[in-house]
């Protein structure tokens, strides 16, 4: 019996402190970020997906078509093809896509590379119906961004 | 009393339209509230405060195809939804809302209430059954013994403030609470039934949230357990109408609350009676449901109706008693 | 409440939950037998999300399986992460430097934080409780925050490398958690405790609900939380001590009772205990490097390694089987929560829908993690 009566007293108190929180936050601002009129500042450790880095005296991609961003991404996401042309010792840099369908944003081709010649993007609000749109030509990118 | 044609029609109007921006804004006020206290804005883009938001979700809602799904009963499938809004619509006939705003001065309108409130379930079963969804009919049942459970000690309730009034008129019963608020039937103090009948208002209060289906005893919509329950196949306008009668019924609950233990339309300091003050103590008890919605996680059936016969329905029986020994003795 | 079940063989019927339902929490399906409400047999059905990781792990090399670990239990993916290079490193051989293991254990019991806080709204979500799941996620998200500022990444990190960390922690990380734990220390018995703990109707839905033995846990395997919650001390933080655990001074909460209660209570105080570990780990931090040098392409010896590490569900472990080459030649992870959910179907039957459900979200199923 006395657990009924506990039951009945005890419980509405518990009821009642749990208005009481509701309550106190109904008149409380809001915390959410009210995304499209306010955005994110994007860590500076973010990881977006990879792009190129140019060479801050030649202008061109510090990328020496040594292939092992290539060969250590789990998903084969990139694609590259090089070229040396006439009179020069390096390869050039012709082609960079990255698939970003299949990419896990994971790191390994930036670690894999020597030569600083990639980086993690801050591009985040990426949206598209068509799969195409995720088919990212690094080198034009690098292009448009200067 | 006038009886001119016009009147009828004039209040058909006044309530239609009542019941018909309760139901859509009520919908917002729902989720703005939600959205406070879930320190959240909720619909704020269309209009200010998102005001037009019930706007553009019954657009949506009429534009939708209604689907009737293969396998369910076709005519209760289609009846259900528009039997969800007849009762409660039909209820405010009989609804003083101040004391020459009432459409048709019943001497029995509690009973009429009370009637129609059971008939609102219905719509439920109905839909529950004709969907020939499982999760639908485990919902039906749900709401049959939960609603059979909460109208005992309800009905209890009324009866003890019927021999307070001596009346089963909701005009009379309001009448009788008229000049402040010590003399509601929650506070009452002179004619010697008094002071625990806040107990009564309580059971009152907690079975109409039960009887309306909310929140904590959702039972029928659990939508963790019964995805949706008896709502679960119903889409478009179908399903629109079953939100706008669960609204409705929680403004009639409101109402009777108002009526039954608050005075009704009277002020609570003896000057200015009138409808406002009807208005203001149906939302401040509207926003109160919400407000316990949001605070609270659902019971569980047998919880529930444990609640009812083991606490509330002994609670009004006592009550019941006190307060006929009261009225016999003084 | 169990009720004996007088079952008529005709008037039982088959409700089938999922793999498309608000409570499965993913694409789990649980095939139900119901008579009326009451649960006849329970029957869960996987394979939904399954995805090869174990098979993937033996056509890539080491260092490429890392994305993948963290894709399985996605809530507690740190430790994921943990477990798998442990088992890298102790088939390498490769020492960890000290700070390093120090970032691992602060970020591991961070993301245990979030995955206890996640856990904990979506099971006040399953009993109809919308309000806590808001309050909780805000808890969390300081969490991500601070998580994204040295990983780089919200929910699946890819941060831990054999023989160390990706990179450094550096000051506002650290005074971020500091404030973070206070602001969490500060709102937990409020939000936490007096808006849901002692909440009558919560007690009422948990207490003697859903109650799992000792010997069923053993049967099953059950491990973490769940295995706590029946009275068993086991935690592979004590019981096998891996990287610096043992320099901390923190309890294993243990509730006897075996209900759903139980579990909740041992989840809740998991948060305390999980908070003074980080502050622990905080005020120890040695100086030094973060990444011991490792050779790019790991050919571990041949021989079959072991590790296990608890995970915010259990025990996780890792069993190597390594043939001298560049991949594993065998991977097989254990994780915890396709042995807690074998009990399910036992521990179900004769419940009501209403409380096999709250059960299963006691349980804290994360489904990729159970289908891998
Ligand atoms: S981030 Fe990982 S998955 Fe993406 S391209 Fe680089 S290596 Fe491949
Ligand atoms: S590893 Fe670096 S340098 Fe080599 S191909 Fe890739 S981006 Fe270019």
């Amino acid at each position: 019996m006395s657990e009924y009566w506990n039951d009945i007293f005890g419980g509405t108190k518990s009821l009642l402190v749990g208005l009481g929180i509701t309550a106190r936050e109904f008149f409380k601002p809001v915390v959410t970020e009210q995304y499209p009129w306010e955005v994110p500042v994007m860590m500076p450790r973010f990881r977006g997906h990879i792009e190129l880095v140019k060479n801050g005296e030649t202008g061109r991609p510090n990328c020496i078509v040594c292939g092992m961003c290539m060969r250590n991404c789990p998903s084969g996401c990139i694609t590259l093809t090089g070229k040396k042309p006439e009179g020069e010792k390096k390869k050039v840099l012709t082609k960079y896509e990255l698939d970003f369908t299949k990419c896990s944003l994971c790191g390994s081709c930036i670690e894999g590379c020597n030569f600083n010649a990639i980086q993690f993007s801050k591009d985040y609000n990426l949206a598209s119906t068509r799969k195409e749109d995720y088919i990212f030509d690094l080198l034009k990118r690098l292009e448009e961004q200067s | 009393m006038d009886t001119s044609i016009w009147r009828p029609i004039l209040y058909l109007i006044g309530f239609m339209a009542f019941a018909g921006v309760n139901a859509a804004w009520l919908g917002w006020a729902e989720r703005k509230g939600a959205a406070h206290i879930q320190r959240r804005n909720g619909p704020k883009e269309v209009g200010p405060f998102g005001l037009w938001q019930p706007l553009a979700d019954g657009i949506k809602l009429m534009t939708k195809q209604l689907l009737i799904p293969s396998g369910t009963d076709d005519i209760l499938f289609r009846i259900a939804p528009i039997l969800a809004m007849i009762p409660a619509l039909t209820s405010m006939v009989v609804i003083p809302f101040s004391g020459n705003i009432q459409a048709r001065p019943i001497d029995l309108s509690v009973l009429l209430i009370f009637a129609l409130a059971s008939i609102g379930m219905f719509a439920i079963l109905l839909g529950g059954w004709a969907s020939g969804n499982k999760y639908a009919v485990i919902s039906a049942a749900r709401v049959v013994s939960q609603s059979i459970a909460y109208e005992i000690p309800m009905l209890i309730t009324v009866i003890t403030i019927v021999m307070i009034t001596g009346s089963m008129s909701l005009q009379d019963i309001a009448m009788s609470q008229q000049g402040g608020f010590w003399h509601w039937n929650i506070f009452r103090l002179e004619g010697g039934h008094f002071i625990y009948m806040w107990v009564g208002f309580l059971i009152y209060f907690i079975c109409s949230v039960a009887e309306t289906n909310r929140a904590p005893f959702d039972m029928a919509e659990a939508e963790s357990e019964l995805v949706a329950g008896y709502m679960t196949e119903y889409g478009s306008m179908g399903f629109g109408l079953f939100m706008m009668g669960e609204y409705l019924n929680i403004v009639v609950g409101a109402c009777m609350t108002t009526i039954l233990f608050l005075g009704g339309w009277g002020s609570p300091f003896g000057f200015m009676p009138g409808i406002w003050w009807f208005l203001i103590k149906i939302y401040i008890l509207i926003f109160a449901i919400i407000w316990i919605r949001w605070t609270y996680p659902r019971t569980q059936i047998y919880k529930l109706l444990n609640l009812s016969w083991k606490i509330l329905i002994p609670f009004s029986l006592v009550n019941l008693l006190v307060t006929a020994a009261f009225i016999k003795v003084f | 409440m169990t009720a004996p079940i007088i079952c008529r063989e005709d008037e039982v019927f088959v409700l089938n939950l999922g793999p498309q339902h608000p409570a499965t929490h993913g694409v789990l399906r649980v095939k139900l037998t119901m008579d009326g409400e009451y649960v006849v047999k329970a029957e869960p059905v996987l394979g939904y999300i399954h995805r090869m990781h174990e098979k993937m792990a033996e056509d890539r090399t080491f260092a490429q399986f890392m994305p993948n670990t963290a894709r399985m239990d996605y809530l507690h993916a740190l430790a994921y992460n943990h477990g798998y290079v442990l088992a890298v490193e102790r088939a390498a051989g490769i020492e960890v430097p000290e700070r390093a293991e120090y970032i691992r254990v602060i970020t591991v019991e961070l993301n245990r934080l979030t995955s206890h806080l996640l856990w904990w709204s979506a099971f006040l979500l399953d009993l109809g409780g919308f309000s806590p799941l808001l309050y909780a996620f805000d808890d969390r998200e300081q969490i991500l925050d601070l998580l994204e500022r040295v990983t780089g990444s919200r929910l699946t990190y890819c941060y831990f490398r054999f023989g160390g960390v990706y990179n450094d922690i550096d000051d506002d990380f650290i005074t971020g958690t500091r404030n973070f734990i206070k602001r969490l220390r500060s709102r937990l018995p409020r939000f936490y405790h007096d808006l849901v703990t002692k909440n009558i109707i919560l007690i009422k839905r948990l207490k003697d609900i859903g109650f799992v033995s000792k010997e069923q846990c053993r049967k099953y395997g059950a491990t973490g939380p769940l295995l706590r919650g029946s009275g068993v001390q086991f935690d592979v933080r004590k019981n096998e001590p891996y990287s610096v655990y043992p320099e901390f001074d923190f309890d294993i909460p243990v509730y006897e009772e075996g209900d759903s209660m139980a579990r909740y209570m041992v989840r809740m105080d998991e948060i305390e205990q999980s908070m003074r570990i980080i502050e622990q780990a905080l005020d120890k931090l040695p100086d030094g490097p973060v990444r011991a040098k490792v050779p790019k392409i790991l050919k571990p010896a041949a021989g079959d390694y072991y590790a296990a590490v608890e995970a915010a569900r259990g025990s996780f472990g890792c069993r190597l089987v390594c043939n001298g080459g560049k991949s594993p030649y065998r991977l097989k992870l254990r994780s915890p929560t396709f042995s807690n959910l074998s009990l399910f179907g036992e521990v179900a039957e004769g419940m009501l829908l209403a409380d096999a459900l709250a059960f299963m979200g006691s349980l804290d199923l994360v489904i990729p993690e159970i289908d891998r």
